[in-house]
């Protein structure tokens, strides 16, 4: 176990590096970036007990801005070093930072099983629907028919959804989040942080050079209100000015329709209360698109189980119960031996 | 070889032939249980105080259609009363379980060979399923081996007929029955095979008193002299081994052994994260209930994700240790890039099997000398060493172990599919002589730079994760030489690159001087070898010295950086000759760097060196 000095109470600026972050101006990372550093003194880990790692693109530059220990891997395969590390050390708190073509392309393959395996991390995956740092090609969360320097007449592949991905892979702790929100994205940190197992995050992240304003129906200040809804658990599904709107399930169908109470004969009971433990709603949640329904934003899943992580250490528990540790000796003469004299 | 009589022999028959050694292939169909046999006879074997060496081959599907020819398993045994170093050139013996396995392996047998055919399965069905228009039995194709032709088929329904067991069920004890006659051949003890036997089927007893039943059967064949009468029994002397407590051991098992050594003599935990691949998984395999030891094991979802997931396990302060054959070490070669730029420990396990793409998974080879050495974008250096044999897995392991965390760097340790899966006697070290190799992390804040060198070494500080007051950050882009952070500075890069060419090079003032196995240290011909091919080496250069011929054997451990008296070593020898199991690799590499006139003896059949071929190239160019 590592040795921790309590520290008197940290301020965000204490996450902060002497390194210049070479982001474009204006870009939503650096709103993200705030964000994490408000959250990082009110988790009560010390600093050197904190690991960011990521991958390759914008968004993985993040570790080198964060003054925890950091690891700036190779392209989409943040998840497999995460693991590993949390392999060799559980007690740390393994964040890993990725994008929609770290994460979701080259990476799929290693969000899908860091996911389902629930290994005890948290990911945070920068969704801004391009690729930023090869200069502005599609991505896999590109919208159909997406002009860019690759697709000249327009993508023509299915956007994936990093939430449905996740909800798919057997994430057990699923949230939504605006780059800009900083009275939210604190509050969702904290909520990955607190679930034992894979926490993920999808952040909408504006690209002010290559796809700026791709989120504006949502994140528009004056859209907000009406394409945005905050979920809380037990809470009801209530959105748009005061409250006015809900969602109800639509009589005779498994899906969501919007009402308004008081309208139609629809009242307040028929509003759906949010329960994050239920796979069937978050995954309706999730399918939610503007402009015909509202942006789910906040913790749309969670519902723990026990980790990979915790797995792992009972397992090895068990066999230093049967067998005591580290006698090479038996080892090696364990099975048929023989004695060969002189 | 004198033939004297042994008492044990029955009086009607040909006494017990003395002989000095033994090569033995049993040969079936995959599912006749040819490599338990051959598993048996090899523990009995070395129980009776006989060197020996073994070799598995068996075919890349797990059932392949029942007769026919690629369906084929076999496993031979070389085994005496002297120093064993290869699984022997040709057998003496061959078994053959069905018309395929005679198909497939007569060819190798010595010219005068003992043939066992089960001619119960010598039907028209099976024949025709071999590819023989004819059935061998008749037609003059046994001419010049001595055959053995006995119905094991029905003599094993015989024997089993007590257990009340299903045709299906009762057939399958056909290999004991095989076994027991084999054991009555050489003359051993049936008591370690039956144990196994009633351990194995605990749960299943009749299974158990079946398959000794059939063991039983066939030994007694043998003993009652029903075999023909020209074909007596042999006697196999002790051979001389050194006093101490012995086992038989698999290169996967000697070197998983190893790793949990040296990860323990360095302080370490260790990581091993795998994906399964032939002939590699037995590494996994072994490590998986090695859990007591504080290893971790890890299947990942695929090459990549496990040395990724490896190279973060020694990050956060353990050894990360990864494994793979050919095909899959191409895909983990990106992040070993990451491992030698972020100056991390890493041990990456290569078992080489017969390439390029998926090749002859089963089958053996050393072609990935170029990969391991090479084969990576830009110039990245690591240390790369090999085993020459199963036992030698466990010390090459434990160097491995010691290069990485003493100059934190990925080495790459070359075995292939024959080392993985034969076996040998070892004689077992006492784990208390062990030199410890202790791994200090860095602790102290003062004056830390993730970068700063051990002036000596030229390795970074190990600073791990959970260490207050070292955080700090790495990765993949080039990092400024002292402080790590990112440099695009063009001097730095230069710097860089020198640095972590001259910290891999220095490796070679910390290895033994090469020396010489046999023969003088120099002279007319030195034959140079590395990994598996050591065994047909030493014995063909030993026949030879033996004959008053000037011919040295070298054997590299070490193949990057190469020991720093190679060169000297070589330039004393007026011919030097490569034998490697590949297109010429290390006699490139060597030619490299010396610029001296290296010839290479190479063989990609997906078939150990035999001794004679080795013998014949040496004849060749003495006698020039």
């Amino acid at each position: 176990m590592n040795v921790t000095t309590p520290l008197e109470k940290l301020t965000p600026k204490d996450f902060a590096t002497d390194q210049e972050v070479r982001w474009c101006p204006g870009c939503g990372d650096y709103a993200i970036l705030k964000a994490v550093q408000k959250t990082m003194p009110e988790l009560d880990v010390p600093r050197e007990n904190i690991v960011f790692v990521s991958g390759i693109g914008c968004s993985s530059r993040f570790p080198y801005y964060m003054a925890t220990y950091g690891f700036h891997t190779i392209h989409g395969r943040a998840p497999a070093f995460a693991t590993g590390v949390k392999l060799a050390n559980p007690d740390l708190s393994v964040w890993i930072v990725t994008g929609d073509g770290d994460g979701l392309s080259i990476g799929g393959n290693h969000l899908l099983h860091i996911l389902r395996r629930n290994v005890d991390v948290q990911i945070l995956l920068f969704n801004n629907e391009i690729y930023g740092l090869t200069k502005g090609q599609y991505s896999p969360t590109s919208r159909l028919g997406t002009r860019s320097p690759s697709t000249p007449t327009g993508s023509i592949d299915n956007p994936l959804s990093p939430t449905e991905f996740a909800l798919g892979a057997g994430a057990r702790f699923v949230a939504r989040g605006i780059d800009t929100q900083q009275k939210y994205l604190p509050d969702l940190f904290k909520r990955a942080h607190a679930h034992a197992g894979a926490s993920f995050v999808e952040i909408f992240q504006n690209c002010i050079v290559y796809n700026d304003g791709v989120f504006t129906e949502f994140t528009d200040k004056a859209a907000a209100e009406d394409h945005q809804i905050h979920v809380e658990h037990g809470k009801p599904l209530r959105f748009g000015k005061d409250g006015a709107k809900g969602l109800r399930v639509k009589p005779g169908s498994f899906d969501l329709e919007i009402v308004t109470p008081s309208e139609n004969g629809v009242t307040d009971a028929d509003i759906l209360l949010h329960d994050e433990t239920s796979h069937t709603l978050a995954n309706l949640l999730a399918a939610m698109q503007p402009p015909h329904f509202p942006m789910a934003i906040g913790v749309l899943y969670c519902n723990p189980i026990e980790s990979y992580t915790a797995r792992i250490s009972q397992q090895i528990e068990e066999a230093k119960a049967k067998a005591p540790l580290g006698d090479l000796n038996a080892l090696l003469q364990s099975g048929h031996t023989w004695r060969v004299s002189d | 070889m004198s033939e004297t009589a042994s008492a044990k022999a029955a009086p009607a028959r040909a006494p017990r032939q003395e002989l000095e050694t033994a090569v033995v292939r049993f040969a079936g169909d995959s599912g006749d249980g040819m490599q338990l046999t051959g598993g048996q006879f090899t523990l009995t074997t070395a129980l009776a105080a006989n060197d020996l060496a073994t070799f598995p081959d068996f075919p890349a599907e797990i059932r392949a259609p029942a007769g026919t020819t690629y369906g084929v398993s076999a496993f031979q045994i070389n085994f005496g009363g002297r120093r064993i170093k290869t699984a022997g050139d040709a057998p003496d013996v061959l078994v053959a379980m069905n018309p395929a396995a005679l198909k497939v392996n007569l060819k190798d047998i010595k010219e005068g060979g003992l043939v066992i055919l089960d001619t119960g399965s010598f039907t028209e069905r099976n024949l025709q399923k071999a590819g023989y228009e004819k059935d061998p039995i008749e037609d003059g194709t046994l001419d010049g081996y001595r055959a053995v032709k006995i119905d094991i088929s029905k003599l094993t329904l015989e024997a089993v007929k007590a257990q009340e067991l299903s045709k299906k069920d009762a057939l399958r004890c056909k290999n004991l029955w095989t076994l027991g006659l084999i054991y009555w051949m050489y003359g051993r003890k049936r008591a370690a095979t039956k144990a196994w036997l009633e351990k194995k089927f605990a749960k299943r007893p009749e299974l158990a008193q079946a398959n000794i039943a059939a063991m039983d059967a066939g030994h007694a064949f043998g003993e009652t002299a029903e075999m023909p009468a020209e074909i007596g029994g042999f006697t196999i002397q002790e051979a001389d081994i050194q006093p101490g407590l012995y086992r038989t051991v698999t290169g996967s098992e000697a070197l998983a052994w190893g790793l949990v050594a040296g990860t323990e003599l360095a302080g370490l935990k260790m990581t091993f994260a795998s994906y399964p691949i032939t002939p590699a998984s037995g590494l996994l395999h072994t490590l998986a209930r090695l859990k007591s030891f504080g290893v971790v094991t890890f299947q990942a979802e695929d090459e990549i994700a496990a040395v990724c997931a490896a190279i973060g396990a020694s990050y956060a302060g353990t050894l990360g240790v990864t494994s793979s054959s050919g095909p899959g070490l191409a895909l983990k070669m990106e992040a070993i890039g990451l491992g030698i730029s972020v100056e991390l420990p890493l041990v990456i396990v290569n078992s080489q099997r017969a390439g390029p793409s998926t090749g002859l998974p089963t089958k053996t080879e050393q072609s990935d000398l170029f990969q391991a050495v090479w084969g990576r974008n830009a110039d990245s250096p690591l240390a790369v060493i090999a085993s020459r044999s199963p036992s030698d897995c466990f010390d090459a392991a434990i160097e491995a172990v010691r290069i990485a965390t003493k100059y934190m760097t990925p080495v790459i340790l070359l075995t292939d599919g024959y080392i993985a899966n034969a076996s040998e006697p070892w004689r077992i070290p006492d784990a208390n002589n062990f030199t410890p190799m202790p791994v200090t992390f860095r602790t102290d804040p003062e004056g830390f730079k993730p970068f700063l060198r051990d002036p000596k070494t030229l390795a970074r500080p190990w600073a791990v994760p959970g260490t207050p007051g070292l955080e700090h950050r790495i990765g993949g882009i080039e990092k400024d030489h002292e402080s790590g952070h990112i440099s695009y500075d063009p001097a730095n890069h230069q710097k860089m690159t020198a640095t972590r060419a001259a910290k891999i090079q220095g490796i070679a003032n910390d290895i033994p001087a090469q020396t010489v196995e046999l023969g003088p240290s120099k002279g007319r011909l030195a034959i140079v070898g590395w990994g598996s091919t050591y065994g047909p080496i030493d014995r063909a250069v030993a026949n030879l010295l033996e004959e008053g011929l000037e011919v040295s054997h070298i054997h590299l451990r070490h193949i990057w950086p190469l020991p720093a008296n190679l060169k000297s070593l070589l330039e004393g020898f007026d011919q030097v000759l490569v034998a490697e199991m590949n297109n010429g690799q290390l006699s490139t590499l060597l030619r490299s760097q010396y610029l001296l006139p290296i010839e290479g003896l190479n063989k990609v059949s997906g078939q150990p060196f035999k001794i004679a071929e080795i013998e014949a190239a040496i004849h060749a160019r003495l006698e020039k």
